[in-house]
């Protein structure tokens, strides 16, 4: 086990998300109950769901990250953590970062590995499954770390889950649009490559991003 | 004397007094001429007919709705940077009237499609990504409104603009991206490439119209949140006296 | 090493808290933070302890400013504030371990530190079912598992008993014998006997608003 404080806090995280009422598995289990009750709307004829499938993965996946985001910062801040956290020997952008790795491993992590139960469901073809994986694995780290900053910039608002999910919904447009195509054009079976290019590239620029602006953010919070 | 010392509440209030009025009376003379020459002047197209003069509403509407977001942009940053407060606050003056002009830009976009496509919305690229700064524009004054200590909003409301603006250009460049393969009508004309030379002025003077009457409101709104800044530390003055 | 106060002045919600604070604090010293309420006593540890920026002045922990390196100036100090920092859903044990983890602490230093609180025998118990005064002295035990010379206690004694008061004052004291320094808000004697003193007197603000809240300059 490696023992730096980064580390140390990205365990600590994650145990408080798994714990009861950390709300790590309640957000996976409403990504599944989200995804379950498409085809109950919208009926269920393969081609359409197949059809459908990749942007209803994403657009429950978006939702269900934002449910558990409020807490990401918002519990630290009212029992006084962050500012034990502000104090700890890292800078603050790292402490960010450590908790969004955290907030991915709690909630990006297992959605990217029940997807494929989940787009077989939605009778998505064998053959788009790898691409679907590999595009929530490439994406979902884009929906923490930005996330991250919508749930850093809101913390000291009381009952500010509704205000977050206004602020970050519009910031997920471009990580939903890509991730989607990945699995339409695995569907229709297209290059993949390309597309995946931006995605990365989305979750490489959100993660260069995201601890600057998140810190910025807290420190203005805290004062 | 640098121009920073303009950034001062009450030198600002002094400075953009005279201009309030000189602004308004410029952007009706030159907002009633324009709407004659468009309206009465022009001809109807030989394919749109009369509903063609909507885009002299339209376009106008449609720049300044992206515009407006760069000025708070602008704004914002600079009050981050050299922590002048009427920077955020003129910001914040504008993220309603750029709201209501990306409201009248779809507005105006849909009365313009309904005959053209017979509906009344189509997803183009051009559409939703105005419809995406909408969302912007909700997401900043909702923040506003939701932060009681006016410095601490006027802090993380620069944050989240800075944030936005580049995701707003991201978010364009992924509608654009998206638009390719769901391949909807084309809004092509919309933009003025191909305007004929008949409706060239009269859209440059509405543009250039819509561009006065956005700073007249822009300076008045600006000057309306400075002096409620200014009312409530002389009423938390007199609380602590 | 020194804390140095040199012309301190926080400017809060457009309003100046306190201004021109001059203080001098030497190692092996704990000092009373006075003052009536509203004074600015948690803002002043707040500010040394980084959260809020000074408006004016700068505060130099053996050499280090505040102002230029907060960061450095940080990793040289401890805040106790009003709020615990403990987690309910986590145990007694298992939250000290967490920031002994954080400050990359040898583990043993938990157990001692519990044992030293009283609290050794809920080691296993989830913090939940702590009373408010456990909870506290799990809050103050952070501190022996982190390793910095300046400790900032805002009102370390309240819901403690009499013997946990005097508990705390006691490591005070061990920490000042071993080179460290204290500066507590306190509206009780703590017992730490002479330490400096360093009082808070309400701002003035009628006379002095000069900068505080730039919408209240010139006439208009």
């Amino acid at each position: 086990m490696v023992r730096s404080p980064f580390a140390a806090l990205v365990r600590r995280d994650t145990r408080l998300a798994l714990r009861l009422g950390g709300g790590g598995a309640v957000g996976i289990a409403f990504f599944v109950l989200a995804v379950v009750l498409i085809p109950l709307g919208v009926g269920r004829e393969t081609a359409t769901l197949a059809r459908i499938a990749g942007g209803v993965l994403w657009v429950a996946a978006l939702l269900a990250a934002l449910l558990s985001l409020d807490r990401l910062f918002q519990a630290d801040y009212e029992d006084g953590s962050l500012d034990q956290l502000m104090l700890a020997p890292m800078p603050l952008e790292q402490v960010v970062l450590a908790k969004t790795i955290a907030h991915w491993l709690t909630t990006g992590l297992p959605m990217t590995l029940i997807a494929p139960v989940l787009g077989a469901m939605l009778q998505l073809p064998d053959t788009a499954l790898p691409a679907l994986v590999l595009a929530m694995a490439a994406g979902t780290p884009a929906l923490s770390f930005i996330g991250a900053i919508g749930a850093a910039i809101t913390v000291g608002v009381r009952r500010g889950g509704l205000l977050l999910s206004i602020l970050v919904l519009p910031l997920y447009i471009p990580t939903l649009v890509f991730g989607a195509r990945v699995v339409e054009h695995a569907l229709l079976g297209l290059s993949t490559a390309g597309v995946m290019g931006l995605l990365g590239g989305l979750t490489l620029f959100a993660a260069a991003l995201s601890p600057f602006a998140s810190a910025l953010a807290l420190r203005i919070n805290a004062r | 004397m640098s121009i920073w010392r303009y950034a001062n509440p009450a030198e600002f209030m002094r400075i953009t007094d005279p201009l309030v009025a000189p602004l308004w009376g410029a952007a009706a003379v030159l907002l009633a001429v324009g709407l004659w020459w468009s309206v009465a002047l022009t001809p109807d197209d030989y394919q749109q007919g009369s509903t063609v003069k909507i885009l002299f509403i339209h376009v106008p509407a449609a720049m300044l709705a992206i515009n407006t977001y760069a000025v708070m942009a602008v704004a914002s940053g600079v009050g981050l940077i050299r922590r002048h407060h009427v920077s955020f606050l003129v910001a914040k003056a504008a993220a309603p009237v750029g709201a209501a002009f990306t409201a009248i830009a779809l507005i105006t976009g849909a009365v313009w499609g309904q005959p053209m496509w017979g509906t009344w919305w189509v997803w183009d690229a051009r559409l939703t990504a105005v419809l995406i700064m909408f969302f912007f524009y909700l997401g900043y004054m909702a923040l506003w409104a939701a932060v009681e200590e006016p410095e601490k909003a006027a802090d993380l409301s620069a944050v989240l603009c800075l944030v936005g603006v580049v995701f707003a250009f991201l978010s364009r460049y992924a509608v654009n991206f998206w638009a390719t393969l769901h391949q909807g009508a084309s809004l092509s004309v919309a933009e003025g490439q191909r305007v004929d030379d008949a409706f060239r002025t009269p859209l440059y003077l509405m543009i250039v119209a819509f561009y006065l009457f956005f700073v007249a409101i822009l300076l008045v709104r600006a000057r309306t949140e400075i002096r409620a800044r200014r009312a409530r530390s002389l009423r938390l003055q007199e609380a602590r006296a | 090493m020194e804390l140095v106060l040199e012309n301190l002045a926080c400017r809060r919600a457009g309003r100046i808290v306190f201004r021109g604070l001059d203080f001098r604090l030497a190692a092996g010293e704990a000092a009373s933070l006075r003052g009536p309420n509203g004074v600015g006593k948690s803002t002043l540890l707040r500010v040394l302890a980084g959260l809020i920026p000074a408006a004016e002045g700068d505060a130099r922990l053996g050499g280090i400013s505040l102002a230029r390196s907060r960061g450095a100036f940080q990793e040289r100090v401890a805040y106790a504030g009003h709020l615990d920092a403990v987690k309910p859903a986590l145990g007694v044990a298992e939250n000290l371990a967490i920031w002994a983890g954080l400050h990359a602490a040898d583990p043993s230093r938990v157990g001692a530190a519990l044992e030293r609180f009283g609290i050794a025998h809920i080691a296993g118990h989830p913090a939940a079912q702590c009373s408010a005064g456990q909870k506290r002295r799990l809050g103050l035990a952070r501190l022996m598992v982190m390793d910095r010379p300046l400790w900032l206690l805002d009102e370390p004694t309240v819901s403690l008993d009499a013997a946990a008061s005097a508990l705390v004052a006691e490591l005070v004291r061990e920490h000042c014998a071993g080179g460290g320094m204290a500066l507590i808000a306190t509206h009780i004697d703590l017992g730490l006997g002479g330490g400096p003193v360093l009082g808070m007197a309400p701002f003035a603000e009628a006379a002095e608003t000069g900068g505080a809240d730039p919408f209240l300059e010139g006439a208009w």
